[in-house]
């Protein structure tokens, strides 16, 4: 007996002193993790909301991604992965969609996650009376009535969407859109806790309240500091989670977010503007610059408070192609972004960049051909034309702006500079008091829609007013096609030759990484990634 | 003194009530709103945004309501931007953070203030006075947001001592840098004012008849010159006093601390009229009561001084 004691005592020793962690199926064998399982994640801004039906931003995204967990996830290169969806049935007309869902998922109070969560959630993100900004999102993914919910014309129960039991999920759409399980991954589809949500009311996501279902749960939220997340053991793959503690720490300012990360606070930075170089000089194994899908452009106001010059499509041409691009992009930006000669972002998933006679051409032979335009229209040197130019307040912007005020300089364009404070600058787009608006836009689901359907006449966010029935046209027949990418194409040339807006780039996310840590999904355009999926290595 | 101090109490209300009502209006006449997005939202979902917030109410119903709430139930209301998050949340949590050091930074400000401003009077034109002038013109002319990156250079990336950012009431090594960066300009308007001030009544009649009793220097320093000395001083400290415990937007932003002064700026930013609106009565309200403190203060100063 005593021996055995014994034995089991020094295998105690053992234990503690060797950690023996036990390997996730994500660590490649042999990797020698770090004892300590942190990440600690930089976000330009506050989160304004933990509630996955209220949360508007893309860094509220990234940390609900983690607390909760939807129909689908997405791999290192963004394709879907099952989350709480084994499988799918899909309708003949592929207006009726059957999710079977996974069964042991919990929540972290212990209940089961079932179809009615997710019914719940999505008609409470319908309901007029939970008034979200994102509930058009229930309208973009087609589901059926939510037009209709959302204006409080139809009780949410007539939305689209039915627990046919509690492991099986049904939604019916109006429009049989392609893409729609794409849009699954955003956190304003994912299952919020109705018990929950009723009893606490707005204080159901503070820390002492809050039930989620993901592979981490809510430890503390302090407005201004930082959100802290733990492991949850009730997750139903917590075996194959390896990092423990996620700090998310919002800082504003570039510079000093760098700061933080020299100072080993930080585990990723965005590097600020100009300086990727000199960091990827500095720390060759921590700075990368993968793409991201967003899209920077002019857009011109064609409507009618936009200026006369501006509705004659020769001189947006002229315009958009005397913008040096590679300067921008190289001289200015650096860092990695690329330059655009379409509004779509080029890792657009199946995105095949349309051929257009100016993305093809030299920067000179660009001049030449704006300059030949502009003179067409009856502008030049002695005829110049005056314009403004508006972005919101910030000095990248502010560069950007002056390099495009040189560039149209030479065909005799004259450009004041007008800088307004954020909320002074959407409210001036979006009553159309401008007359060129910087103008940016990032992918809500990883497809070129989410880009071609701002410009569509039935789109709610019309900044420049540009109107066109093609364009029009081929979007529509685009929801229904069996190959949606040639209409897409097709919409993209009828952007280069009707040039509504000037593409500038085409985003990347600059940004330093420590080297410790594996796993982030450098191959995803949307940038999601899951803290479940990543690990620490040891020094 | 009683019924002074009740006078005074009578006449914050109105004061206070100008002052909700003019933010209110002001704020709402502030272009774009709460609502005003990146991606603008549909017209049904704004009109379903706006009346449960109810911004669909004639302004002057919306502040009868507001100031009902605030005077009835002491409730400041949701926050616009913070969707989970009411005005009293946010204020609880940043306050006791922006409350601490700024308290801390108040009384580093006096103590190190007042001792350079007494030592630089009494020892005029030597190199001690040359020093604390020079150490507070230097002080004065640092803005907190050159001072911050500089701090954060030595102490967190060159010395590794002290956290870069963040917060926490347990670890005082938290607490250093934003004390240093909030209280150094008023530690060097204090100590300017103080100098001055000890100078004109170190060569005022009363001092000379002390002087020329024979009491020793140090008794005249600190029984006789130093309390009216001070009056100057004290009526600065009021209104200092409240700006630094109300925070700093610097500080905040820079130590990522969750202090209000990021909340106050951020509100406006965002037109969250809930939060700005919470922000500026607390304000107010701790300006008021403490300029009624430092008149409270002269009086016990300075015999001249009766209510």
């Amino acid at each position: 007996m005593k021996s055995i004691a014994a034995i089991s005592a020094l295998a105690l020793m053992l234990g503690s002193a060797v950690p023996v962690l036990a390997q996730s199926s994500h660590v490649p064998e042999g990797t020698k993790l770090a004892a300590n399982q942190t990440f600690t994640y930089w976000m330009q801004d506050d989160l304004k909301t933990l509630d996955p039906d209220l949360n508007t931003s893309k860094d509220g995204n990234d940390v609900l991604h983690q607390l909760f967990e939807g129909l689908y996830d997405q791999d290192a290169e963004g394709n879907l992965v099952p989350a709480l969806a084994t499988s799918f049935d899909v309708s003949d007309d592929k207006m009726t969609y059957t999710f079977h869902l996974r069964e042991g998922a919990k929540w972290s109070n212990g209940d089961p996650v079932t179809a009615q969560d997710f019914v719940y959630a999505w008609q409470r993100l319908a309901d007029p009376k939970t008034a979200s900004d994102y509930a058009w999102y229930m309208e973009l993914m087609q589901v059926q009535n939510a037009h209709a919910v959302i204006a409080g014309e139809k009780p949410v129960t007539d939305l689209g969407v039915k627990a046919l039991d509690d492991m099986t999920l049904q939604v019916q759409l109006e429009t049989p859109i392609p893409y729609f399980r794409q849009m699954l991954v955003n956190s304003s589809t994912f299952p919020v806790p109705q018990k929950v949500v009723e009893k606490f009311g707005s204080d159901w996501t503070k820390p002492e309240n809050m039930v989620s279902n993901g592979a981490y749960n809510l430890k503390s939220w302090k407005i201004g500091e930082s959100i802290e997340l733990v492991k949850s053991d009730s997750y139903w793959d917590a075996a194959n989670t390896t990092l423990t503690d996620l700090k998310f720490v919002p800082i504003t300012d570039l510079n000093q977010a760098l700061t933080r990360y020299e100072a080993g606070e930080l585990d990723f930075v965005q590097t600020p503007a100009g300086q990727y170089p000199r960091l990827k000089d500095e720390y060759p194994d921590q700075a990368f610059a993968p793409p991201r899908s967003c899209s920077y452009s002019y857009i011109f106001n064609v409507g009618d408070s936009g200026p006369e010059a501006l509705k004659d499509v020769r001189v947006r041409k002229a315009l958009s192609y005397a913008i040096d691009r590679d300067i921008i992009v190289d001289k200015i930006l650096k860092g990695g972004q690329k330059p655009a000669y379409s509004w779509t972002h080029w890792a657009t998933a199946g995105f095949t960049m349309p051929e257009t006679d100016y993305s093809k051409m030299t920067q000179a032979e660009r001049m030449a051909k704006a300059k030949e335009l502009l003179k067409e229209a009856g502008y030049g040197p002695d005829h110049p034309l005056k314009l403004r130019l508006m972005y919101n307040t910030s000095s990248d912007h502010k560069k950007l702006a002056i390099a495009v005020q040189q560039f149209w300089k030479p065909l005799g364009v004259e450009v004041t500079l007008e800088n307004y404070e954020w909320k002074v600058y959407l409210e001036k787009q979006q009553q159309h008091d401008f007359d060129i608006s910087r103008y940016g836009w990032c992918a809500d689901y990883n497809e070129p829609s989410t880009y071609l359907d701002v410009l569509t006449s039935w789109s709610d966010q019309d900044v420049g007013e540009w109107k066109d029935p093609a364009y029009d046209a081929l979007l529509k027949d685009s929801k229904t096609a069996a190959d949606p990418q040639a209409d897409y194409t097709k919409a993209e040339q009828i952007l280069a030759e009707q040039m509504p807006l000037a593409p500038v780039y085409h985003y990347s996310l600059p940004m330093l990484l420590n080297s410790h840590i594996k796993g982030y999904p450098f191959e995803n355009v949307e940038l999601n990634w899951y803290a479940k999926n990543m690990y620490r290595t040891a020094n | 003194m009683i019924v002074y101090i009740l006078k005074r109490l009578a006449i914050a209300i109105p004061t206070l009530l100008t002052l909700i009502i003019a933010s209110f209006v002001l704020m709402h006449v502030a272009p774009g709103g709460p609502f005003t997005a990146e991606r603008a939202v549909p017209p049904e979902v704004l009109a379903n945004l706006n009346a449960k917030y109810g911004l669909d109410q004639p302004l002057w119903r919306q502040i009868a309501t507001y100031l009902w709430n605030v005077v009835a139930h002491f409730d400041f209301g949701p926050s616009f931007t913070y969707k989970d998050r009411s005005v009293n949340d946010i204020i609880a949590q940043g306050f006791p953070v922006t409350l601490t050091y700024g308290f801390l930074s108040f009384i580093t400000a006096v103590l190190v203030g007042v001792s350079l401003g007494v030592t630089a009077a009494i020892k005029r034109n030597s190199w001690l006075d040359y020093l604390a002038v020079g150490i507070s013109i230097g002080a004065q002319v640092l803005p907190n947001f050159v001072m911050a990156p500089i701090l954060v250079l030595i102490f967190t990336l060159s010395l590794h001592w002290l956290p870069g950012g963040g917060w926490s009431f347990d670890d005082p090594r938290f607490w250093i840098m934003p004390v240093i960066a909030l209280s150094t300009s008023y530690m060097a308007s204090i100590a300017r004012i103080t100098r001055s001030s000890m100078l004109e009544t170190l060569s005022s009649n009363h001092i000379r008849t002390a002087r020329a009793k024979g009491l020793p220097k140090r008794k005249i320093i600190l029984r006789h010159a130093l309390k009216p000395a001070l009056l100057p001083v004290i009526s600065y400290l009021g209104p200092a006093f409240v700006s630094m415990i109300t925070g700093s937007v610097i500080v905040d932003v820079y130590f990522t601390t969750g202090g209000i002064g990021k909340s106050f700026v951020d509100s406006a930013l965002n037109r969250d009229y809930a939060v700005m609106m919470g922000i500026t009565i607390l304000l107010g309200t701790l300006t008021i009561l403490f300029n009624l403190v430092v008149d409270i203060i002269y009086g016990w100063i300075d015999p001249k001084i009766r209510y």
